[in-house]
């Protein structure tokens, strides 16, 4: 173990760190957030326009500040408030917030405020012993409870610091103050030594610009640890309006005022000129004055005035926004398809048609070239789904432009080349009906110049494999979001091995997963099986499976790594304890039935909704899961200020509030539900029997058979229902239909963004349906909690009484007791709900489950279970062994 | 032996979960309650904190299991108990009385432990546990309103400060600023802990802070890096830096080793008993907690380890074994560089 040192060296932050080593390049602190400094600021804040004040901050940022002044001393303003205010807006910005803040203010208790708002360790600009060597402490107290270095400016009790005596002097002072009595590390104090205005013509103030220098240099001689900062604009005060020459002069007294040791200074980050680039003339008149050489009688000073008269002043506009219109044809497409924008393409289009020899040499020239740069943005992190998605749709309209004209071209010309972009085929298995992952893995690869042809859902295997020989597929991939999907892979891998295909297969979707690749579908196939976590994942995956070289490569890889995973998996199969059924039974969890009274539901058998209130529905949406449809996984709202993907985030969120607006204002969703309540009794193993206005119906659940800690249970949804009172069990099943006609619209209209869109708002959609439901259940219809009052934020968590498990998830792995559930509610007749023969519910956006109601219910995971569970639940079910296994493969220890 | 002096020959033990302890007694609204809040108009169930008055002797048992399972340091029963958290079941009035009380079952777990048991006689330490409250400074709870906070610093200064000062009278040895998933609200927990020792005109007992990395990004909820972080606290002069909460051993070890490279204190780690399964329970085992820890302070990454959520006497017996002969980080030089 090697000795860890640790260096004394200035450590600030925000929400990145900021060390400042002796070795580093000047620090430049961004000065226009600065209401004295900047007109246009300070108007904004007075305006109360804090966003567009932001983007000043912002923009100092881009141009390279490495750390942010913020100054609010204006006799019109409220400065604590507007400090406040800022800092608060600014926490949110995460590109800005990333680098320390500087609070900067004459008035201490401005700074106290600011203090306050930051997380980060700040400085503060600054303290002084201006009033009183009492103050000075008590101020530098306060800071350093917070946590803030500190810029000390040289005053003392009779004022500024105005020789270079004075400037050291009084800085020394306040060293020992500061390290001696309030305790502060050398390394937490600046010192500013006052940059002064020169060449104002009074021959008293020519030295300044040496003073600062000199003192810099002495201070950091005595008091190495410290640091030396100035606010630099001061200098130039009497060039005022001719930036040309101030820029000029502060880029020279910066040359030599860091030679000296100064570490950082207030500037305005991206208008200094380098010192390299002054002209030599106007360089030379510059020193002059700034080190005062040649300047008898303001000779220097004279020369330089004399010079800046003769500048024009150099234009420094900023571009304005539609600044790409001007470029070649080629940049603009780039340009809208990096920016996702639509409004020019089919004119740039038609361009860039006339401009080429062929329409398709457009497509395989320019747009290529375009989505190459989004492929690899995305590739380096650099944009993010939302965003390429949005690509993908500019990609789609133009290629939708130019298809006629492809076209005609081929009726003159049967021979000419079709593009030979790498095909891919995409399908979701047959039983599944389930595809937003896959359409997004295929924008993705569309994106990154892949020939995507998208089979849909539901699609058998052999019209799988019959396509992918027809259109001569590179690669095939598959998705499937429910448990049986995966067998269906397995076998769709087993037929291609038949069938001796040759190009790889991909697996994706959200019921997959490495493990269950590796030990059930690889082996069906030579020739490459692949698991994609994600789309992010799948344009290297494919390219890697594209290129000759690599292919060998990653497909061993892989098989290494699927063999270790079989390994592990059969090593754990031997190690899992299991108990014997009949002792998990023993160990149900038991409740204080004695104390439980059961409520009776308002609501006797069922009830119907055919068309429940968008509005209603939609408060109770729960906007995690959104976002990680769309790969930005992160805790809703902070998602919305994370740091890297943020900003991308709230675009997103504020196109799918303005897209559920319209679909709830012009009611493309219908949401139909269907609730009922039943009498029901548990036979105190894993029966629950309904009773029904005709019959009896037995629901069969399972039990957890892992071996547990003393006092712990086995559970079972059974254990739930009373064995020996009259106590009840419900069910729901709920849909959001309508979705289906706008996704083939937008997919019609190459609008991937917003078919997507749909798609995933349809989703949320009915899950918060279902949670509203839920909620109604609890006070009104079954009305074991009328009393509840709970927000939206702990519905999402749930803190409420009472559970609804969905059968076909953990709690209930097995598929199949949706029939009995569909029957009970007759929910295809009532809501239009259809099941696949996997069991998989049509139209997607569909969510049943049972209610329970007692409060001590819960959810959990069945885990493994033995033979002996199995055996026992297939006699129950009335099912063969065989069938039983299919449904809860993944669950069996065996 | 003071705790320093301890610091430098062995790695100390920090207890484990109270939650999770304390959910094994299945206590029901009627226990949370007791006696003295029968007719208490809200729920309370829950309200962990609360049994410190309502259920002292199963806070105290707890405390001794993990005493008895190897704990050099052990935690009060006071993660919510400031007057923030405790609004939640109106219960402001109480903040003062619980921290006092936890630091006193505490106190008494200890001693009496001491004089049952026959090892390491005269050791072990009461840390007030100051957890993060339920509001934050830093991030808006209205997403349409970035620049709202729901909480003052002022009132989170207020609240810590009487949260402190009931710890401090109760008699605890140290103060843990814990589970800090933003970073502002800790530095109110810090700047109230050096206002409380400044007013009475005392020494600062040692503070430990331990921060929370929320998921792989490597950041706190409010956004920070580990590093950033670290430069945002070290102004408390902590005895000990850390991390605890949302990652299990297993994914907190690149943040920890970091940490150890960067922090000039003592180095502290308590995960979770790995991460939430699907039914969010933690289900991970004393012997694989321990194992991960072990190879932490092979690698002379921590001074100081123990678990958070999930984890029981088993998972501290397990690791206080593990790295029962395993040498402690040497703290760093810091160096004069101009020296």
């Amino acid at each position: 173990m090697s000795e860890n040192i640790i260096k004394p060296f200035m450590r600030l932050s925000g929400l990145e760190p900021l060390t400042i080593r002796p070795e580093s390049n000047f620090i430049n602190i961004g000065e226009r957030t600065n209401v004295t400094g900047s007109k246009k600021f300070a108007r904004l804040i007075r305006e109360n326009k804090y966003e567009e004040a932001l983007s000043v901050a912002r923009q100092q940022v881009e141009n390279g500040a490495q750390v942010l002044d913020v100054n609010m001393d204006d006799a019109l303003l409220d400065g604590v408030e507007a400090m406040t205010t800022f800092l608060n807006l600014l926490q949110s910005e995460p590109d800005i917030a990333r680098i320390p803040v500087m609070i900067d203010s004459s008035k201490f208790e401005i700074i106290e405020a600011g203090l306050k708002c930051v997380q980060g360790k700040c400085i503060v600009n600054s303290i002084s012993l201006k009033e009183g060597e009492e103050k000075f402490i008590q101020h530098a107290e306060t800071c350093r409870m917070y946590g803030a270095s500190v810029v000390v400016m040289a005053f003392d009790e009779h004022g500024q610091a105005d020789t270079l005596e004075k400037r050291v002097s009084f800085s020394e002072r306040a060293y020992k103050i500061l390290t001696e009595k309030v305790g502060y590390d050398a390394q937490d104090i600046i010192f500013d030594p006052n940059v002064f205005a020169i060449a104002t013509g009074l021959e008293e103030h020519n030295n300044y610009g040496v003073d600062f220098i000199e003192a810099t240099r002495r201070i950091k001689q005595k008091m190495p640890l410290t640091k030396i900062s100035g606010g630099v604009s001061n200098l130039s005060f009497s060039f005022r309006g001719n930036e040309h020459v101030r820029e000029a002069m502060h880029s020279v007294f910066l040359y030599y005022a860091i030679k000296a040791g100064m570490d950082m200074g207030i500037v305005n980050a991206g208008q200094l000129v380098v010192y390299d680039e002054i002209e030599p003339e106007l360089k030379k008149l510059c020193e002059d004055v700034i080190l005062n050489h040649n300047n008898d009688n303001n000779e220097a000073t004279e020369k330089l005035i004399v010079f800046a008269e003769t500048v024009k002043q150099k234009g420094k506009e900023e571009k304005k926004d539609d600044a790409w219109r001007n470029t070649p044809v080629e940049e603009r497409l780039k340009h809208s398809l990096v920016n996702g924008i639509t409004d020019y393409i089919d004119v740039d289009t038609e361009e860039a048609r006339q401009k080429y020899p062929k329409p398709l040499t457009v497509i395989e020239g320019p747009l290529m070239d375009g989505m190459n740069v989004v492929g690899d943005l995305f590739g380096s992190g650099k944009m993010f789904l939302p965003q390429v998605v949005k690509s993908a749709r500019v990609m789609k309209k133009s290629v939708a432009y130019l298809t006629p004209f492809i076209e005609e071209e081929k009726k003159n010309n049967p021979n000419a080349s079709v593009s030979g972009a790498p095909k891919i085929l995409m399908a979701t298995v047959k039983g599944d009906v389930h595809d937003i992952g896959k359409n997004i893995v295929g924008v993705v690869l569309g994106c990154n110049g892949y020939d995507v042809i998208d089979l849909g859902v539901m699609v058998p295997a052999d019209k799988i494999l019959d396509t992918a020989e027809k259109e001569k597929a590179d690669v095939i991939g598959l998705s499937g979001l429910i448990t049986p999907s995966l067998d269906e892979m397995v076998h769709v891998a087993h037929e291609m091995k038949r069938r001796n295909m040759q190009q790889p297969l991909l697996i994706g979707g959200a019921t997959t997963s490495r493990t269950h690749t590796a030990v059930k579908i690889a082996p069906q196939y030579d020739n490459g099986v692949v698991h994609v976590l994600d789309a992010s994942r799948s344009v290297t995956v494919v390219s890697n499976l594209l290129n000759k070289k690599q292919k060998p490569e990653l497909l061993n890889q892989v098989q290494k790594e699927y063999q270790v995973l079989r390994d592990q998996f059969l090593n754990k199969q031997g190690q899992k304890n299991l108990i014997a059924y009949k002792d998990a039974v023993a160990v149900k969890e038991v409740f204080d039935w004695g104390k439980y009274i059961p409520t009776r539901p308002a609501i006797n058998d069922i009830k119907v909704f055919d068309d429940f209130d968008l509005i209603t529905i939609a408060e109770y949406i729960d906007w995690g899961p959104f976002f990680i449809g769309w790969e930005m996984p992160g805790k809703f709202p902070s998602v919305l200020s994370d740091k890297t993907f943020g900003k991308e985030a709230t675009k997103l969120y504020n196109d799918a509030q303005s897209l559920l607006k319209k679909i709830i204002d012009e009611h493309w969703f219908t949401a139909k539900g269907a609730i009922g309540f039943w009498p029901a009794q548990s036979n105190n193993r894993d029966t629950v029997t309904l009773q029904t206005k005709n019959t009896e119906v037995n629901l069969e659940f399972l039990r957890q058979q892992s071996k547990k800690a003393q006092g712990q249970f086995n559970f079972s949804l059974a254990d739930f229902v009373s064995s020996n009172q009259n106590d009840f069990l419900g069910a729901f099943a709920v849909v959001v239909d309508g979705a289906k006609q706008h996704i083939e619209k937008f997919a019609k209209e190459n609008d991937d963004y917003n078919k997507i869109m749909v798609q995933i708002l349809a989703d949320r959609m009915v899950e918060a349906f279902a949670e509203c439901l839920h909620q109604k259940v609890r006070k009104e219809y079954w009305g074991y909690d009328k009393n509840e009052t709970l927000s939206a934020d702990e519905l999402i968590h749930e803190k409420y009484n009472g559970i609804r498990p969905a059968p076909g998830y953990p709690a209930c792995p097995d598929h199949t007791e949706k029939i009995k559930l569909f029957d009970l509610l007759n929910a295809t007749e009532n809501i239009g709900i259809e099941l696949t023969e996997s069991l998989a519910m049509n139209p997607p956006a569909s969510v049943c489950g049972w209610y329970f109601a007692h409060p001590q219910s819960h959810y959990f995971g069945l885990g493994k279970i033995a033979k002996d569970q199995l055996e026992d639940y297939a006699k129950r079910k009335n099912m063969s062994i065989e069938e039983a296994e299919k449904w809860l493969r993944p669950n069996l220890d065996f | 032996m003071n705790i320093k002096e301890l610091l430098d020959r062995r790695i100390l033990i920090i207890d484990g979960a109270m939650g999770t302890m304390i959910q094994r007694y299945k206590l029901s609204e009627a226990d949370y309650r007791g006696e003295r809040f029968k007719d208490w108009p809200s729920d309370i169930k829950g309200n962990n904190d609360l049994l410190c008055l309502t259920q002292p002797q199963i806070i105290k048992a707890i405390h001794k299991e993990y005493l008895e399972a190897g704990a050099d340091i052990i935690e009060t029963n006071t993660f919510n108990a400031q007057r923030i958290s405790l609004a939640d079941y109106n219960m402001q009035s109480l903040a003062y009385e619980i921290n006092f009380e936890a630091a006193k079952i505490a106190k008494e777990a200890l001693e009496e432990w001491r004089a049952e048991s026959t090892a390491r006689v005269g050791l072990g330490w009461v840390a007030g546990a100051i957890g993060p409250m339920n509001k934050t400074l830093s991030l808006s709870p209205d997403v349409n309103n970035p620049g709202y906070r729901a909480l003052t610093f002022d009132e989170a200064v207020e609240a810590y400060y009487e949260q402190v000062k009931g710890l401090v009278e109760g008699g605890v040895a140290l103060l843990l600023v814990e589970t800090i998933f933003d970073t502002l609200n800790a530095k109110a927990a810090i700047f109230a802990i050096k206002k409380y020792f400044r007013d009475e005109k005392k020494e600062s007992l040692p503070i430990m802070i331990s921060g929370t990395i929320t998921d792989a990004s490597g950041r706190t909820l409010s956004g920070q890096t580990l590093e950033a972080f670290y430069n945002s606290v070290a102004h408390a002069k902590p005895l000990s830096i850390g991390l605890n909460c949302a990652l299990g051993a297993k994914e907190m070890r690149p943040h920890i080793e970091e940490l150890s490279q960067i922090a000039s204190c003592y180095v502290s780690a308590y995960p979770n008993a790995g991460l939430p399964n699907a039914m969010g329970e933690y289900d991970e085992h004393p012997e694989d907690t321990a194992c991960f820890i072990e190879d932490w302070a092979k690698e002379g990454f921590v001074n100081i380890v123990g678990g958070c959520c999930g984890t029981t006497p088993d998972h501290i017996k397990a690791i206080a074994q593990h790295v029962k002969k395993l040498h402690p980080r040497t703290l760093p030089v810091i160096e004069n560089i101009y020296a």
